[in-house]
């Protein structure tokens, strides 16, 4: 009973921080926006800019509202999203949220599956490489993250565009699905086709600093008195890797892979740019370009809302595995 | 069972930069343990004592030399067999509680340490559930993670993995140091009842005075090497049978002991890495 209470207080504070930090950047991208020197009038007319007289652009500007002050236009904005509208995308014609989910569906796809990739094989080389510091195995591995650590991911997505799709053509070089093929009739292998090499290109990102950071708590366990004491039981190197290396490296790789998704997010903008893969990044980038500020403002708060989830995940998984943390959360 | 000869070790430091020098830590040391009986290795802080058990063991750090011989059960104890003895053979009670593992329950340690001396996962289980039963932890006790017992419950877990493997020499470093009176006589009772079954215990401490009444023979060392090695029996009196004035002040050092010269003698005692030789106690 009493921790019943106690675990709805604690779910409680999460959500009202979560709401508080969701407000702050709605304010915080609402101002930017508002400084910027996009004029909504111009990117609503876009074209037909040229064919309408300074009276009907007032018009619109009295109609929308554009007078009044910037507090009264975020509280007006900020109504209409605390009712669910997020508002109309003009480059898309269709409204933001609608926009979001399609283009998310793509993006999770490409997101989920170069995150768990990054997130197991980082850990296991980590392990791997940790278990058996200086051994010529653990001198590959760092090396090898070393190199993609320091690597742009727009870089890397070039030159596996040239190498895979152009040169050796054994991936397609653009989009979701085949080109003039209507999006439900393309078939999952088809899109597995078209998202490997994305995913892997955002993978191999997400793998390194991952590796390094597990390599790293490995060796400070193997050097550690609890390595030593289970020496002292005839354990081997792995036996020590396998029972107690899990436990320990799982939490900063665990830490690193939530505190990433922003990152990641980050990652396939420039990865869904390059290899045309309409996605949310897709998205940001062509709105951002073409003055869509409801789309671009709806993009950064749902951006915010999945890091922000992320890292609450990340929170609860923690007394799971290490449970001193446990005990201090009851 | 075992037996030390002329053990030297040293290990290796850097002067300035890229000079390496050689620190002797233990110096032509030489000891024998029969099963049945507990040998106390007493000395202060840094006189070479847990690194003599993990000479033993094996476990020193590749860069030190070591030279002398060590046998085991009458076969030389060479690197291989070390491995094969670990945790079967050979157990350690470490000094420190951080050889606990954090994230796993007093339980599953144990039963670790149990299928690390070859037994199964469903025998292992239940004999870390019986040895830790043998050391009055509780079941609440045995599904605890380290940091949720208290200090003399952790110490008796790390006997409990020690003695899981059968093993027929046990080295326990430092047992009971931070204890209250009544868990220390627990943890060297303990130890007592291991001898008593015919294994050989190595009782590593700083505690003269404890260590006494359930050692047979005591080593003491200083500054690496053994300046007393002796029946257990000759700590009596105004220790007249012991041969080192160190130790004879050790003794007298004690509080049950002659009081006149308590401060000074505990001085040199406590102070091992001084430069001087203990004064002899002169006795009242």
């Amino acid at each position: 009973m009493a921790l019943d209470v106690r675990l709805i207080k604690i779910l409680a504070s999460r959500l009202v921080r979560l709401a508080l930090v969701l407000l702050c950047v709605a304010m915080v991208t609402f101002g930017l926006v508002m400084l910027s020197p996009i004029d909504p009038v111009d990117a609503y007319l876009g074209p037909q800019m040229a064919q309408v007289s300074p009276e009907q652009r007032a018009l619109i500007a009295e109609r929308w509202d554009f007078d009044a002050s910037p507090a009264v236009q975020f509280g007006h904005w900020l109504s209409q999203l605390l009712s669910g509208e997020l508002g109309w995308s003009h480059i898309y014609n269709q409204s933001v949220s609608e926009v979001i989910n399609q283009r998310f569906q793509r993006s999770f796809i490409l997101l989920g599956s170069a995150w768990l990739m990054s997130l197991l094989v980082g850990f296991a080389l980590g392990v791997i490489a940790g278990a058996k510091e200086g051994s010529p195995l653990d001198r590959m591995i760092s090396g090898y993250a070393y190199v993609t650590a320091s690597t742009p991911a727009f870089w890397l997505g070039m030159l596996a565009v040239l190498l895979f799709s152009v040169y050796l053509g054994w991936t397609p070089t653009c989009c979701a699905g085949p080109v003039g093929v209507l999006n439900q009739d393309v078939s999952m292998l088809t899109r597995l086709h078209h998202l490997v090499l994305p995913m892997t290109t955002l993978a191999l990102l997400g793998i390194a600093t991952i590796t390094l950071h597990t390599r790293a708590r490995m060796i400070a366990l193997m050097n550690s008195e609890i390595a030593l004491h289970a020496f002292a039981q005839g354990a081997s190197r792995s036996d020590i890797a396998w029972r107690h290396g899990l436990r320990h490296a799982s939490l900063p790789a665990l830490t690193l892979a939530f505190a990433s998704l922003g990152e990641l997010f980050g990652g396939s903008i420039l990865i869904e740019q390059v290899f045309a893969y309409p996605g949310l990044g897709q998205a940001t980038v062509e709105a951002g370009l073409r003055s869509d500020v409801p789309l671009l403002l709806g993009i950064a708060l749902f951006t915010a809302l999945f890091v922000s989830v992320g890292n609450l995940i990340a929170d609860s998984l923690y007394p799971l595995i290490d449970p001193r943390m446990a005990q201090e959360q009851l | 069972m075992l037996n030390i000869e002329n053990l030297t070790l040293q290990l290796p430091y850097y002067k300035h930069w890229w000079r390496r020098e050689w620190t002797t830590c233990i110096d032509n040391l030489s000891l024998s343990i029969q099963p049945g009986e507990v040998h106390a290795v007493i000395g202060a802080s840094g006189a070479g004592k847990s690194l003599l058990a993990y000479t033993i063991m094996g476990l020193l750090p590749e860069a030190a030399k070591t030279s002398g011989q060590l046998f085991f059960k009458d076969a030389p104890l060479t690197t291989e067999r070390q491995r094969q003895l670990r945790g079967r053979q050979l157990a350690l009670i470490p000094q420190s509680l951080n050889a606990l593992d954090p994230l796993a329950s007093s339980q599953r340690q144990v039963s670790w340490a149990a299928r690390r001396a070859g037994q199964s996962k469903t025998v292992a289980w239940r004999s870390a559930q019986r040895a830790l039963n043998h050391y009055q932890l509780n079941h609440h006790a045995q599904q605890a993670y380290p940091h949720q017992l208290s200090g003399g419950m952790a110490r008796r877990v790390l006997a409990a993995m020690a003695q899981i493997g059968n093993a027929s020499l046990i080295i326990a470093d430092e047992p009971s140091v931070g204890l209250d009176p009544q868990q220390r006589d627990r943890v060297l009772a303990s130890l007592k009842a291991l001898a008593l079954e015919g294994k050989a215990i190595m009782l590593i401490t700083h505690d003269l005075r404890h260590a006494l009444p359930i050692a047979d023979h005591v080593t003491i060392l200083r500054q690496g090497k053994c300046i007393e090695a002796t029946p257990a029996i000759a700590f009596q009196g105004n220790g007249e049978q012991l041969k080192s004035t160190y130790a004879c002040a050790l003794w007298n050092a004690l509080p049950d002991n002659t009081f006149s010269t308590q401060v000074r003698a505990k001085e040199s005692a406590t102070h091992a890495d001084a430069i001087d030789p203990p004064k002899e106690p002169t006795i009242a």
